[in-house]
């Protein structure tokens, strides 16, 4: 008996420890492709479990051996009773008390024993699960990232993980020993009576059918809640976050109602919570009530029949007492172990997904790298679009010369982004190749390819650490500072135009990122670039860089480039004329092909497409207006 | 040093008379919350006491039936006690019962009652709190307030101050209850409890302070792995995943020594509990024994003490656990208060002015801005904009473009002169009148949950879903809408649904265009919009401002085209004030900029 006393409340025994609930609304949304039993199901976890076992073995033993103990003090006590008690014998009731203390200081031990010896087991297999889940994710491709949130994620990672923790250090454990204490006790009770146990027995079961169908139904309110719980944090982030836009319009009273409507909603949840925890509370009150006025009513009778003698009775009533616990937990217990399958089908629905980008069996590698970029035939469709479109990169044939900066230019949505991640392998071909200097890009390791090509997104993520560490990812040579790390930090820094870093409260090491200093999307958008940059690779990737820089800034940005431009393969994505003219050629995506290769004046000169593309309307206007002025 | 509002809220050095006075501004929170409630709490307390005092009848029943029942059974063959004894049983465990879960339902009505109170409350008072407090306090503070910080004083209030009462209650009932049946024994566990309350103390300080660090550690695990699932493309691209792998590794070990720590604080507490408990179970039972064999106690009434010293111990761990409730929600509701604390910066005029038809007339009138005291950022000036005009506001960033127009918009009140809008001071001017004139869209296009309808709708929420599609054909919106998964129902959330940033500007401008005020500001409003898309904005505009009057804020100087006037700023002041075909002939600093804009469009 983990406790002592009959009563607990239910609610907490159910979610003991619970550090940690996410709004776990995909639950339903990915059912386990595969049916497997439960039990089949969490062995899946053995291999994990495996070197834990001794400890888990001997943790349940432990509680055994505790819970024998508590039931064999009121078999001493019965004893006591009828025996020294009855006769008046005060000189052996000392002894029979040292007894029971001696019972009870070892039922203590016991537990102690057993949180011990599982202690290590259930976190020591989390940690390990969780680490290989965090793996297998950096692992998997990118388009798996799309179509997973990483919501979803995280609340595998964490609360599933947690989950099976908790099931591991307590719930199998319990469940065993408690199903055994039972039916020791049951033992007992029957030995002081056979109808008096055998009656008891009928009257708990209730409890265990309603501990189980309230779990059931507790755990789908809960969800619900939790659920509405993160609407409601949703509303709340929007709200706050949006709140220029609700002043602007004047929709804070609006943005109440909606707020209002949705709190009243989860009240109500709770309510239903509440109502059926009373309901459990109600069960786990009641039914032992009746059933010990029941046992009373007819241990009396009993008694005075002459069938059972008052210590029987004494016995019987502290035997029940003990029992008391583990009979109501073995319906939770069991929901709980149903659950934790639950979690293992979603642990391993993500740690069964096969990567398609893999590193080949025999990498080859580049001798001497000059930064050739080829598109040969490049085919390319999301996995999810439809079977009537056409594939979004159809056919593309285009080739950089070592130290040649290409420029991509075309309509929003017509795959530039796209085609900057395939050289990378960020994504991989559907059809054709992607070659670098000859080689096809998935015959290098991913490691070595990515060591040669770097690249700069148009959102810039940067990651919580240092400037210093953000800019200088791609130098591994550096990540423990080393000769030239500065030089080659403050080099990069200057050439985005990004030395405002200087300026920031630590300077370079101030930590930017999630859990840093929060920048503006201009200067993240310039650190990014400098991280690519600084990461001197043979091949750069931009795609479109400079978006959310002004003018000013962007005009300083481009002459930097400029030198690096010079002895680097780089291919950028363009939207501004002024951007195309870092390039030595600009490409013309078109209908998931390049129409056109050639120098921006080219292109102006003959395709009517390029022109619609890039050419603002203020050429026109603005020779209008220049007309007027002359005028 | 002031604890006024939300100043010191990251101290934890508070005086004495600090604390105090943070104390009584919570409790007075808190009182004002519970106050319309008052009935029912006094309901749910008497409902409590007589739920616990039944609760407890049980064991006393037993040893009646033993010690009373069944010898006047055996001697005088009497039923009635035996009878009474069971009756008695039947109903005080059946009325127990129901008042115990209708406690149940009760407490929880009155902590969400309070709960919903606090939440809009604090919602309404966050809408209301100037712009200035949002870009201080910063949008992650003031959402954990709403969020985690309500979330700890729910979970008190659903569980915890209900368990608390309910658990001390209980404990105190049964010790009455055991005092009364033999009061030697009530000594016993009387002595017992002195260890029983230092073992909790020290479990309860000992926990707090292990959760807390699972807390941190657990946080901590959710940013690295949010930042490097979100980040993916990134952690590849520079082959990141080694050091990711170290680092997630290295937290992963942090968050379990810290659970580790926590299951090893109740691997102590709860057998030391089980510990005394016995011990104390053992000693009555000497006690009790011993005065059985002089004839001094009936044996029922032992066992009955038995079963009474045992459940006792039952609620020990319940009451520690909520002593940490309780601490991070008193913290919780502090920083809350706090926020309540904090007055508008720009407040709602008590007697407000009603606008119903602006011409869109703005004039300031020697006024002058400054964020903090003594940095001014806009040097005192006037400025008269007739109504309809277009005005192109130009100049380097950080020249007082976006204050300006923020002080039209009233996120802002200017710190000396006015603003009026058709002669009405902005600060006299109903809050609903002075939304529907004067709206301003800005660059950070931002969209709320629900669908590309909704968004837009947010510029007139009873508009029809015609007006809507109109609103959007107008600023050339409309065409990419059709080819979203749903059209104008697409959930801009939700996969496939993702709209670009451009794209997103487009909505804001089309729910601008919906709002159809009569002073509309544009600050930077089409910087992310591909060039196509910008051309079609600007032929929209032409039409669209020609009988409103508009500021138009933006670095690409296309805007200027369709301006009757443009305005250059530099340090908070206007520079230069004219007709563009002027500007551009002269020599002055637009002359200048625009030179250098045209060569970067070649």
């Amino acid at each position: 008996m983990p406790s002592p006393g009959g009563r607990r409340n239910p609610s907490i025994v159910a979610t003991t420890q619970e550090d940690f609930v996410l709004p776990e609304s995909d639950r339903t949304t990915n059912p386990p492709t595969e049916r497997r039993g439960t039990v089949a199901t969490i062995f899946r976890l053995y291999p994990y479990v495996k070197p834990a076992m001794p400890r888990i073995v001997l943790g349940m033993i432990a509680a055994l051996i505790g819970a024998v103990v508590a039931l064999i003090i009121p078999q001493v006590l019965r004893g006591l009773v009828d025996g020294p008690l009855q006769d008046g014998d005060s000189a052996q009731v000392v002894p029979a008390v040292l007894l029971i203390l001696a019972l009870g200081v070892l039922e203590a031990v016991m537990i102690a024993l057993r949180r011990w010896f599982v202690l290590t087991p259930g976190t020591q297999v989390e940690s390990r699960l969780r680490n290989d889940f965090y793996r297998k994710l950096q692992d998997l491709p990118v388009a798996f990232h799309d179509r997973w949130q990483s919501g979803q994620l995280l609340s595998r990672m964490l609360s599933d993980l947690n989950h099976i923790r908790r099931w591991l250090s307590f719930g199998i454990v319990l469940f065993i020993v408690n199903i055994v204490t039972i039916g020791i006790g049951f033992g007992f009770l029957i030995s002081i009576n056979v109808y008096l146990g055998v009656g008891f027995l009928i009257c708990s079961i209730p409890i265990w059918i309603y501990g189980y169908v309230f779990e059931k139904k507790y755990s789908v309110i809960t969800r619900r809640s939790q659920d509405q719980a993160g609407d409601l944090a949703t509303a709340v982030e929007e709200s706050v976050h949006g709140i220029r836009v609700l002043k602007a319009f004047g929709r804070g009273k609006h943005m109440l109602r909606n707020f209002s409507s949705q709190a009243e909603d989860l009240r109500g949840t709770e309510i239903e919570k509440a109502r059926a925890i009373a309901g459990i509370w109600l069960w786990l009150l009641l039914v032992p009530d009746v059933t010990f006025a029941l046992a009373l009513l007819a241990g009396v009778l009993l008694a005075y029949n002459g069938e059972l003698s008052v210590g029987d009775l004494v016995g019987f009533f502290a035997t029940a007492t003990v029992l008391r616990w583990p009979i109501e937990s073995i319906g939770f217990l069991l929901s709980m172990t149903f659950d934790t399958r639950t979690a293992v089908d979603r642990y391993f629905e993500v740690m069964d997904e096969t990567n398609t980008i893999v590193d080949p069996a025999e990498p080859k590698t580049i001798a001497e790298p000059h930064g050739r970029l080829t598109f040969d035939g490049v085919h390319f469709r999301y996995q999810d679009s439809p079977e009537n479109v056409p594939d979004l990169l159809n056919g593309i044939d285009l080739t950089l010369e070592p130290g040649e900066t290409m420029a991509l230019v075309g309509l929003t949505g017509s795959g530039k982004s796209t085609l900057t991640a395939l050289p990378t392998r960020l994504y991989d071909v559907t059809g054709g190749a992607v070659l670098l200097d000859g080689v096809d890009v998935r015959e290098l390791s991913r490691e070595d390819l990515r060591s040669h090509i770097a690249m700069a997104f148009e959102d810039a993520t940067l990651f919580s650490s240092s400037v210093r560490d953000n800019v200088l990812l791609g130098r591994q040579e550096f990540a423990d500072g080393g000769p030239g790390a500065d030089a080659a930090l403050a080099e990069a820094l200057e050439i985005a135009q990004a030395t405002f870093v200087y300026d920031l409260p630590d300077g370079v090491d101030t930590k930017v990122g999630e859990e840093g200093l929060s920048l503006s999307g201009g200067q993240r958008q310039r650190l990014a670039l400098a991280r690519a940059v600084a990461a001197k690779p043979d091949v750069l990737v931009l795609d479109d860089p400079l978006s959310a820089l002004d003018v000013d800034t962007e005009a300083l940005v481009e002459a930097a480039l400029r030198r690096v431009l010079a002895s680097t393969t780089a291919l950028i994505v363009a939207h501004r004329p002024s951007t195309v003219m870092l390039a030595d050629r600009v490409a013309l995506l078109e209908n998931g092909r390049i129409t056109a290769v050639g120098t921006h004046s080219q292109l102006l000169a003959t395709s009517e497409h390029y022109r619609f593309v890039i050419s603002s309307l203020e050429d026109d206007q603005d020779s209008d207006l220049r007309e007027e002025v002359n005028a | 040093m002031s604890v006024h509002g939300v100043t010191g809220e990251e101290r934890d050095d508070f005086t004495r008379a600090e604390s105090r006075a943070i104390r009584q501004r919570s409790t007075r929170l808190l009182g004002s919350a519970l106050k319309p409630l008052k009935k029912k709490f006094i309901v749910t307390v008497v409902v409590i006491l007589v739920a616990t005092a039944a609760s407890v009848v049980g064991p006393a029943l037993i040893a009646l039936g033993i010690d009373r029942a069944l010898p006047a059974l055996l001697e005088r063959e009497d039923w009635v006690p035996l009878a009474a004894v069971i009756i008695g049983y039947l109903l005080v465990g059946v009325l127990g019962a129901f008042l115990v879960a209708r406690f149940q339902v009760l407490s929880a009505e009155i902590a969400q009652e309070i709960l919903i109170d606090l939440r809009k409350r604090v919602f309404l008072h966050t809408q209301r709190l100037s712009l200035d407090f949002h870009e201080n306090y910063t949008s992650g503070r003031i959402i954990s307030r709403q969020t985690s910080d309500l979330d700890s004083i729910r979970e008190l209030l659903a569980g915890g101050v209900a368990q608390l009462v309910q658990g001390s209650l209980f404990m105190l009932f049964t010790f009455v209850a055991l005092f009364s049946l033999d009061w030697v024994s009530g000594l016993i566990l009387l002595a017992a409890l002195i260890p029983l309350a230092f073992l909790t103390r020290w479990f309860a300080l000992a926990s707090q302070k292990m959760f807390r660090r699972t807390r941190v550690a657990s946080a901590r695990l959710i940013v690295h792995f949010v930042e490097s699932m979100t980040g993916i493309r990134a952690v590849k691209a520079f082959r990141k995943e080694k050091r990711n792998e170290e680092d997630f590794a290295e937290l992963v070990e942090d968050y379990r020594d810290a659970n580790a720590k926590v299951i090893q604080l109740f691997g102590t507490y709860d057998p030391a509990l089980v510990l005394i408990g016995n011990v104390t179970l053992a000693v009555v039972l000497l006690v009790g024994g011993l005065r059985i064999a002089q004839g001094e106690l009936a044996i029922g009434a032992l066992l009955a003490v038995l079963l009474y010293t045992r459940q006792f111990f039952g609620p020990a761990q319940e009451m520690a656990m909520f002593y940490n409730g309780y601490q991070s929600a008193s913290a919780a509701l502090e920083k809350i208060s706090g926020v309540l604390e904090e007055k508008p910066g720009v407040p709602d005029p008590t007697t407000p002015i009603d606008l119903w038809e602006a011409r869109g007339h703005v004039r300031f009138d020697r006024a002058e801005f400054s964020y903090k005291e003594g940095r001014v950022v806009l040097p005192e000036f006037s400025l008269d904009i007739p109504a309809g005009q277009t005005i192109a506001l130009v100049g380097s960033t950080g020249a007082g473009k976006t204050t300006l127009a923020k002080l039209i918009s009233r996120f802002y009140d200017p710190t000396k002169g006015s603003i009026t809008l058709d002669g009405v001071d902005l600060r006299k001017l109903h809050p609903k009148d002075l939304r529907r004139a004067i709206v301003m869209v800005t660059q950070e296009a931002y969209l709320f949950s629900g669908s590309v309808a909704d968004n837009i709708a947010i510029g007139k929420p009873d508009a029809s879903l015609p007006e809507i599609e109109a609103a959007a054909r107008a600023v050339g919106a409309d065409e990419f809408i059709r080819t979203l998964p749903q059209g104008y129902d697409t959930d801009v959330n939700k996969r496939g649904g993702r709209v670009s940033a451009g794209q997103r500007q487009l909505i804001s401008f089309a729910r601008a265009f919906l709002a159809n005020p009569s002073v509309l500001i544009l600050d930077e409003a089409t910087s992310s919009l591909d060039i196509p898309s910008e051309r079609l904005v600007q032929e929209g505009l032409q039409t669209l401002l020609a009988d409103r009057t508009a500021i138009i804020i933006a670095h690409r100087l296309s805007t200027v085209a369709i301006a009757d006037r443009v305005l250059v700023m530099e340090k908070g002041r206007i520079v230069e004030d004219g007709a563009p075909e002027q500007l551009i002939t002269g020599e002055g600093r637009f002359a200048q900029l625009h030179a250098a804009w045209r060569d970067s469009l070649v």
